[in-house]
């Protein structure tokens, strides 16, 4: 080895680590200026309680779209019928363990929730290595073929869900103890929120500690960026995609999970129909940011809970309003991810 | 007679619908530095990306030392021994500069004592381990693109124009950076269009134009020939310094 050296330190400033506070400030600032709009201190806690709810069931089954769409470059129009499959997936679960449902037992409530998710998961994760290896795999780099072939995908998926389980929409039970709602005064906080905000934080943060605590995650997070520069490292990224299209489609049954059990019924295009608004969640939060995803998803549902109550006519226009603004704000995205 | 460590033997590369590369003849010997040199538009990227199986050649062949790695994966050519930085330099600018090397290493944990060689041989980057490699200077990330292709011991390096858009100083620096690499036994590959960088620093020089290598020889010969220089490279040596 050598002892000569190249010091240009001494002429370089030492830059500062930039972080960006004002996307993260956007939704108390925003929930703290719709509380004079609201009026009562009560709704407002539970408008803010219900909103972060559904945010979070948003997020569970955007986040996964959204790192494909990042890294792979996929735009899976798909993305919805693991939402629904994860959704008819607890059906497996459900029909032999139905008295864990009506139990009223918190432990064996949960317990049930968790198996409903196991089988999800996997059941979405086998359908979407398949869907990935016959339907993505030939049309990567063609953004047109993508979005009519993932949408031709998808309507076959959903009328195997008719032939499977019926075209009629199959009620499922809550969970006994999931039922009804704390009561703190004129607070009113549903339980089954209150378990759906934690089941989307654990993953929020599962999800930030894998990309940024482990090889993997840095190799995902340099892949959304450059994924050539990636290969070129001598990492496979072929390999990397079909991992994370299967972890993004058990994550939207994950979200599917959650999503049917807030519904309490099933329907095959469950999935679909709340795909504009996945889509507005992963736009808004930067394609490819797991961060802005999640931010994306409280901020599209806290402004739909306000506006519905304050100004109901507005409610629909909503999110559309909240995208366009981003955007004219952003136009990457609240947190745009670097790309190639 | 020695056998080189690359050797390139009639390679085309089709670009869609480009025939960029014509016929590109040229040997790597082990242990030196060879420059490529040319115009913009000679051939000199495209070249460097054929190797790396980032474009395929149509036809011809690449052998790197025993092997033929004309129709092997980017990341198989990787695995073989050759590192790559482009002139993007493909900073991953969300990692910080620590993941970079991290990612960069990949049987695992980057060897201690080559950290210290690299932080000794580009030091500034020691200052900005922590923080993300977006926030560095071009020149700091050039530094950083050459550190990750070092990062653990490779038989070839292949650099694409690492001085380019650099202030004085930086590519001065750069120079340094090349021949403690170059004194360290390093084969390397640079492109280059700055004939002040390149007749500081090559053994050899490979000149392109027009898809094909048009000279190649000893470095100190071009540099003594100014009417070579001319003829090949319309300029003279005087005319950079």
């Amino acid at each position: 080895m050598t002892d000569m050296a190249v010091d240009t330190s001494a002429t370089a400033e030492l830059p500062r680590t930039k972080t960006d506070w004002l996307p993260l400030l956007l939704v108390p600032a925003l929930a703290l200026a719709a509380l004079p709009f609201v009026g009562s201190g009560s709704t407002w806690v539970t408008l803010t309680v219900a909103g972060l709810a559904m945010g979070m069931m948003i997020f569970l089954m955007a986040s996964g779209l959204t790192l494909v769409f990042g890294l792979m470059d996929i735009i899976n129009f798909g993305h919805g019928v693991f939402i629904s499959l994860g959704a008819y997936a607890t059906l497996l679960v459900l029909g032999p363990l139905a008295g864990w449902a009506a139990a009223e037992s918190l432990g064996l409530n949960l317990a049930l929730l968790g198996l409903c998710i196991v089988a999800a998961m996997a059941v979405t994760g086998v359908v979407g290595a398949v869907f990935e290896r016959v339907i993505v795999r030939p049309v990567y780099g063609s953004h047109l073929k993508q979005i009519l072939v993932t949408m031709g995908g998808l309507i076959v998926a959903e009328q195997a869900i008719h032939a499977i389980w019926g075209a009629s929409p199959i009620p499922i039970p809550l969970p006994e103890t999931l039922r009804g709602a704390f009561v703190f005064g004129d607070i009113v906080v549903e339980r089954y929120r209150v378990v759906a905000v934690g089941i989307g934080l654990v993953v929020f943060i599962g999800m930030q500690l894998l990309l940024n605590r482990t090889r993997i995650g840095l190799l995902i997070r340099a892949g959304v960026e450059n994924p050539e520069m990636v290969e070129a490292l001598g990492y496979r990224i072929r390999r990397l995609f079909v991992s994370v299209f299967v972890a993004g489609s058990a994550l939207a049954g994950l979200g599917g999970v959650m999503w049917a059990f807030y519904r309490q019924t099933l329907t095959a295009g469950m999935g679909m129909e709340v795909m504009v608004l996945v889509f507005i969640v992963i736009i808004v939060g930067g394609l490819g940011s797991v961060g802005g995803c999640f931010v994306g998803s409280i901020l599209v549902a806290l402004v739909a809970n306000y506006v519905g109550f304050v100004a109901p006519k507005l409610a629909l226009i909503s999110n559309i309003l909240v995208m366009a603004l981003v955007l004219i704000w952003r136009p990457q995205g609240l947190f745009p991810v670097a790309r190639r | 007679m020695i056998e080189p460590l690359l050797k390139l033997s009639d390679v085309h590369t089709h670009v869609g619908p480009y025939h960029i590369l014509h016929g590109v003849y040229f040997d790597i010997p082990e242990g030196e530095l060879t420059m490529l040199l040319g115009r913009n538009g000679a051939g000199k990227t495209t070249t460097l990306r054929t190797i790396m199986g980032l474009w395929k050649a149509s036809s011809g062949e690449i052998r790197f030392g025993e092997k033929d790695i004309t129709a092997m994966s980017t990341p198989d050519i990787a695995r073989s021994g050759i590192a790559y930085v482009p002139e993007s330099m493909g900073i991953f600018t969300d990692l910080t500069v620590r993941e970079n090397i991290v990612l960069a290493a990949r049987s695992g944990p980057v060897d201690s004592a080559r950290l210290d060689w690299i932080l000794g041989l580009l030091p500034a980057l020691k200052r900005f381990w922590n923080l993300p490699a977006g926030n560095l200077s071009g020149g700091q990330k050039q530094m950083l693109a050459i550190a990750r292709a070092i990062a653990e011991p490779r038989r070839l390096l292949l650099v694409d124009e690492p001085t380019k858009g650099l202030a004085p100083v930086m590519v001065r620096s750069m120079i340094e950076a090349f021949k403690a690499l170059k004194a360290a036994g390093e084969t390397i590959l640079l492109v280059e269009q700055s004939f002040y960088a390149a007749s500081a620093l090559g053994d050899n020089v490979l000149v392109m134009d027009d898809g094909r290598i048009v000279h190649s020889g000893a470095m100190s010969d071009l540099v003594a020939d100014k009417a070579l220089q001319q003829r090949l490279l319309g300029l003279s040596l005087d005319a950079h310094q």
